[in-house]
């Protein structure tokens, strides 16, 4: 496959992320232009995770990719660690899910800041020290001069976040990876800080990846969205598109377990629809359509035969795909 | 369906507290300086009838785990009252403190670290029979207490580790079902599971309160969740109650700074679509 006119930020070709019988990804493609943002959901197990990781060359001991990552003009899969290791912080990084265990515990955050703007770009200690204080200004972060002195015990939660944010963004790279950045968060700081990432993203023109099982989050920070079930991606569209006409059951599915102000009646006698049974084990993955034990429309078909995406002219992996209200009229 | 509120509207408070004030004495800042002391509960009064569910929502840090700790017994507190059935449980005697210790039970956040990994799920359920003394037909009870959750009853014999999150907190419900309670208290019961899980696990908590008349507390942080599961909502704030209410009339007209701040914190997929969740 030859590389298109404009590059995108990443293309994944048909990544496949294994430990030996064990896949936890089973051919997923996706592509981020220049600048997009794509939302990747999923519930655990479904191997979200993982594939971000696969991106960024941190999978852990014994598991090996497949498949191609373009990004920057090269194929990752190729990389050398050392080679990886020079584009972690400059061309693509990663705000991972819990700021206390990825920060250094026993260095001060502005050093943690700095090391990386001077290992990338080979400022001096003063010059990145200026841009890291400027750094944790745009953060919206009190006190820049104090902070930088702070060890990571000494600070906040949706702090650390911020740091993470800033340490991840400091070298304007053109992909962000944000693995659930505001799970471990209080709820009244988790909007705080999904808005400042969606600003600073947006400022430096970088590409975002945002992995999470918040479908609200999805909906307010992307432009697409993919869903992920058992190792594959299930349905991939605009946001607009799949969130409001669904075509994949298990889109539905987690759509409909939302509790909101709209599905909630007064007299307490609504019910949340749920999905029945739970996400298989990737050990022991159903034949067929990996959803079919859970999924209301599923068929003999189904059980037999994997669907791909787009086998039948929708951008979902479904044998019955949902029909729009403008298609049930057409018929 | 039937929509009737089960319980009447001036019936008596199952489990109360009043005036319920707590302090905690803080490490010293210097070597002879007094111990700054924190009031994490500030004159909290809470109440929940027979088969009422009951929100209890605020950020963190606000004092709901303390208040918690004291609707169970686990704490005593330094001011005020814990009342079950009218009677204060810590000076009602011992045969009321057995009756209160049966009747309230609670279930945690997180199902993997509150069962024990090396008992199997059966023993696991029978340790409150076991703790609290109670005589019966205990493998009739876990039969009966299995089919409530909807598990199936080979789960017995399996540890911990072989189920799902969702399946695991269906145990951690079944086991504080066991000795028959009347009041459940359930800390953050789904916010460690998965969102097509949750729903399940809301769901169940619902048709208990229904089916069994169990009097719900539900803690969380999260509105929404809150909303779909009580009738009524206490929102703390630095160890106080700022507000109580309705769910949707503290959603659509929140008082308290506390409640704006927390309705203001909700995000929803329509408000995300419509461009405007972030603004």
């Amino acid at each position: 496959m030859t590389t298109s006119a404009k590059p995108h930020a990443i293309e994944v070709n048909n990544l496949v992320v294994s430990n030996g019988d064990v896949t936890a990804v089973r051919g997923v493609s996706f592509t981020i232009p220049q600048g997009g943002r794509m939302g990747l959901v999923g519930e655990s197990g479904s191997g979200k995770s993982m594939t971000a990781l696969a991106l960024m060359g941190l999978l852990p001991m014994g598991w090996n990719t497949h498949g191609n990552i373009l990004h920057d003009g090269v194929d990752l899969v190729t990389q050398s660690d050392k080679a990886l290791s020079s584009r972690r912080g400059r061309t693509l990084s990663m705000v991972f899910q819990d700021p206390l265990s990825s920060l250094n515990p026993v260095r001060r955050v502005g050093d943690q800041i700095s090391s990386v703007i001077r290992r990338h770009t080979g400022a001096d200690r003063k010059v990145a020290e200026a841009q890291t204080i400027e750094l944790i200004k745009q953060m919206n972060l009190p006190r820049p001069e104090q902070l930088v002195r702070a060890y990571p015990h000494e600070i906040s939660g949706g702090q650390r976040q911020r740091i993470m944010i800033a340490m991840a963004l400091a070298c304007y790279p053109q992909l962000i990876i944000a693995d659930e950045p505001t799970t471990a968060l209080d709820v009244t700081v988790q909007k705080q800080v999904l808005r400042l990432l969606n600003g600073a993203v947006r400022d430096r023109g970088s590409a975002l990846l945002m992995i999470t099982h918040d479908l609200p989050i999805i909906a307010a920070m992307c432009d697409t969205v993919a869903v992920m079930y058992a190792g594959r991606i299930v349905e991939i569209g605009p946001v607009q598109e799949v969130f409001r006409n669904p075509r994949h059951h298990y889109t539905r599915g987690l759509l409909d377990s939302q509790p909101t102000m709209d599905n909630i009646a007064l007299d307490g006698s609504s019910r949340l629809v749920s999905i029945p049974g739970m996400v298989p084990p990737l050990h022991s993955l159903p034949t067929g359509c990996a959803f079919n034990p859970r999924c209301p429309a599923a068929t003999d078909k189904c059980r037999e035969t994997m669907p791909e995406l787009g086998s039948n002219g929708v951008s979902a992996a479904c044998w019955h795909p949902i029909q729009t209200a403008g298609e049930v009229a057409a018929q | 369906m039937s929509a009737v509120t089960p319980f009447p509207a001036d019936a008596r408070p199952l489990l109360e507290v009043r005036q319920l004030s707590q302090v905690y004495n803080l490490n010293r800042q210097k070597l002879f300086a007094p111990r700054p002391k924190l009031k994490v509960l500030d004159s909290i009064d809470f109440s929940v009838r027979p088969g009422e569910a009951v929100g209890l929502v605020g950020e963190s840090g606000s004092g709901k785990t303390t208040l918690t700790r004291m609707l169970t017994g686990v704490e005593r507190p330094g001011e005020g009252q814990v009342l079950y059935d009218g009677v204060d449980v810590w000076t009602g005697g011992e045969a009321h403190e057995k009756l209160f210790r049966r009747s309230v039970q609670v279930v945690l956040q997180n199902p993997r670290s509150s069962l024990d990994p090396r008992m199997r799920v059966g023993t696991s359920l029978l340790e409150p029979l076991r703790s609290l003394r109670i005589e019966g037909d205990h493998a009739a009870r876990v039969l009966e207490v299995l089919d409530q959750v909807g598990l199936d009853k080979n789960a017995l014999e399996r540890f911990p580790h072989e189920f799902s999150g969702g399946q695991l907190q269906r145990i951690a419900i079944a086991r504080a079902l066991m000795p028959g309670p009347k009041v459940l208290i359930a800390d953050e019961p789904v916010s460690a599971l998965d969102v097509s899980i949750q729903a399940q696990v809301l769901n169940l908590l619902k048709d208990l309160v229904r089916d069994l008349g169990l009097s719900l507390v539900f803690i969380a942080h999260d509105l929404s969740v809150v909303a779909y599961t009580t009738s009524k909502v206490y929102v703390m704030s630095s160890g106080k109650i700022v507000e109580v209410g309705k769910p949707l009339d503290l959603f659509r007209n929140p008082q308290a700074e506390a409640t704006q701040a927390l309705v203001g914190a909700v995000l929803s997929v329509e408000a995300g679509l419509a461009g405007s969740a972030l603004a």
